[in-house]
């Protein structure tokens, strides 16, 4: 029982992390239609550079993960400038040019922090939340989720409640219509992809503390990612965040009880079996061809 | 008539010269390069095979997955029932498409990005279970002692003599790739991809042909990992996981999709290039990717497509002098 609660509790706050980039790849795919093969390696980055300034050159850890937010940022931005612009008629070609980011970031992570074992980075809150005398969580997981979620909200009112959400989600639904009613296409791609990459920034930042960073790790996000985009429904953000938490406590429970190969293998079956049955996702729309 | 004899005469001859540079190519070069050209010529194998695949316009991401399919296929028919290479091949090969084609089910329902991240999870999932699976897959670790054959006293440890093996097999499946591309069903793939409704309307089953592609090219791709492994010896599922398969779609994009010969000069070309940057060792994946771009941004169909772009170049220029000639 005890163990069934803690897994739950794990498995939410995964779920908060897990929403947070697979959000971000939705956005960039929504709008630009464009496979970002890269966000794992924008959440990488957000943690390399929390351990590089926070845990290396000892800057407070909020102040760093503003930095990599700021960081992961730019790199999106410039990413939709120099690549998904100019091959914006073409998804294959942004998907081919995302990989060569991805090869360019590993890269340049190895040379900043090294080759060798992965890296640590302290968790800069101390402390757990004891409840019920069993439940114990850590504080650190607790900010995590407090932020992703705050987050999730924050961009759940900017899509929903402002003008350029409006035109980004009308940009989503249909470009031609959309610049027609007189919408700048350019601009609204790089919001997308800014608040894209700054949910993966802001991830990689939050994951920091909880995980091992070396350069490959993105690998297991982008599979991640996938699946829960799959699973929600291309194209969807709320069947994504739904789905990043479904996903977690799955990941969580299959880890729990048979390891961590087998939960993705399950996960990877899940999804392919979401795509056979409903290949438009648990909350996505079909799109007319 | 005369000229199309001469247009036949020139092909075979090019060819003849093809082949005896490639026969006399080992014995000029060192070990290490040896061992180089196996491998390119196998992976010659791959990206051609992955060409058929993308012909009716669905990129897959589980080639690579598909070439380790044969792979522990020959590797295990050689380990427990001592099978030598001339039935592990065809098996792997066998073995290969059979997957594939049981993976149409599933995965041939999607099109476009739905195809392309359902194979890719597929893919993964069958990677992950020769990890996870250490009976008989061997784990992470994989498997080894797999060893070449041997016919009469040629010893095909030997680089040079297990070229010549890999030439002649891969050189047959090229031929059968061709000949595929250029028939009936080769045409009706190209109109799948191009104009599939139209194709539709004529009576033609675009599920059937799609998945037709892929269990050919995944056929091929079986028989790719077979040759290796009975060289290479050891098999392990990192050979063949994402980094790989992003290695076939770099060759085969950089050199240019559109031809049957341009994965062949892609993989080619970038084998040197890789080679040229060994000394950069950390940073060659950077490299690689800077030139993945590059490619993408400034040649988007192709090496293959610079030769053409070279004529049209030179005929402009000419055309300029000529002009220029006149008006003075």
């Amino acid at each position: 029982m005890e163990l069934v609660l803690l897994s739950i509790t794990n498995g939410l706050i995964q779920g908060g992390f897990f929403a947070l980039f697979a959000v971000g790849l939705v956005l960039i795919f929504g709008v630009m239609g464009v496979v970002n093969f890269a966000h794992g390696e924008l959440v990488m980055v957000g943690a390399y550079t929390i351990w590089l300034v926070h845990a290396q050159h000892g800057l407070a850890y909020i102040p760093a993960l503003i930095l990599a937010i700021l960081l992961v940022t730019i790199i999106g931005l410039l990413m939709e400038r120099f690549l998904f612009r100019p091959t914006r008629n073409d998804p294959l070609a942004g998907l081919i040019c995302s990989i060569g980011v991805l090869f360019v970031l590993q890269v340049a992570a190895t040379l900043v922090g090294g080759e060798g074992p992965s890296k640590q980075v302290p968790p800069p809150f101390h402390g757990t939340l004891v409840l019920f005398d069993f439940l114990r969580i850590p504080y650190q997981r607790l900010f995590g989720l407090g932020i992703s979620a705050l987050a999730l909200g924050a961009l759940w009112y900017f899509l929903t409640r402002t003008r350029f959400g409006w035109a980004l989600r009308a940009v989503a639904l249909d470009r031609d219509a959309a610049a027609l009613q007189g919408i700048n296409i350019n601009q609204i791609s790089m919001i997308a992809i800014g608040v894209g990459a700054a949910l993966a920034g802001l991830a990689g930042g939050l994951m920091a503390p909880l995980t091992n960073i070396n350069p490959h790790m993105g690998h297991n996000v982008i599979i991640t990612a996938f699946i829960v985009t799959i699973v929600g429904g291309v194209g969807s953000l709320s069947g994504a965040v739904y789905a990043a938490i479904i996903y977690a406590l799955f990941h969580t429970f299959i880890t729990v009880y048979f390891g961590g190969t087998v939960a993705t293998i399950c996960g990877l079956i899940l999804m392919v079996l979401v795509l056979i049955v409903r290949p438009t996702g648990i909350m996505g729309v079909r799109v007319s061809e | 008539m005369n000229r199309i004899v001469t247009g036949k005469l020139k092909k075979i001859l090019g060819g003849l010269v093809l082949l005896v540079a490639l026969l006399v190519l080992p014995h000029l070069l060192e070990f290490h390069h040896q061992d180089l050209l196996i491998f390119l010529t196998i992976n010659v194998l791959v990206v051609s095979s992955y060409r058929l695949v993308t012909l009716t316009g669905e990129w897959s991401l589980i080639h690579a997955v598909m070439m380790g399919v044969g792979g522990y296929t020959a590797t295990l028919l050689f380990k427990n029932f001592e099978l030598g290479m001339w039935f592990t091949l065809p098996l792997a090969g066998i073995v290969a498409a059979m997957v594939a084609g049981l993976l149409c089910f599933p995965l041939f329902r999607m099109t476009q990005f739905y195809f392309l991240i359902g194979s890719f999870a597929a893919g993964e999932a069958i990677r992950l279970c020769w990890i996870e699976f250490v009976n008989p897959f061997g784990g992470t670790g994989g498997l080894s002692g797999v060893e070449p054959p041997l016919i009469g006293d040629i010893d095909f440890l030997e680089p040079v003599p297990y070229f010549y093996l890999t030439l002649a097999v891969v050189s047959l499946c090229l031929l059968i790739l061709y000949r595929i591309e250029k028939s009936r069903i080769g045409l009706t793939l190209h109109s799948v991809h191009w104009k599939a409704p139209l194709a539709e309307s004529v009576g033609v089953d675009t599920w059937r042909y799609r998945a037709l592609a892929f269990i050919i090219g995944s056929f091929f791709v079986g028989i790719a990992g077979g040759l290796k492994v009975h060289y290479l010896g050891t098999i392990t599922p990192n050979q063949f996981g994402v980094g790989f398969m992003v290695f076939i779609l770099i060759w085969v994009i950089v050199g240019g999709y559109n031809r049957f010969y341009g994965p062949i000069i892609g993989v080619v070309v970038l084998t040197l290039f890789d080679e040229s940057i060994r000394s950069f060792d950390e940073i060659r994946p950077a490299i690689y990717g800077a030139v993945l771009i590059l490619s993408i941004l400034f040649l988007p169909m192709g090496l293959e497509s610079l030769a053409a772009r070279i004529r049209h170049w030179i005929g402009r220029a000419s055309a300029a002098a000529g002009s220029r000639m006149t008006d003075g």
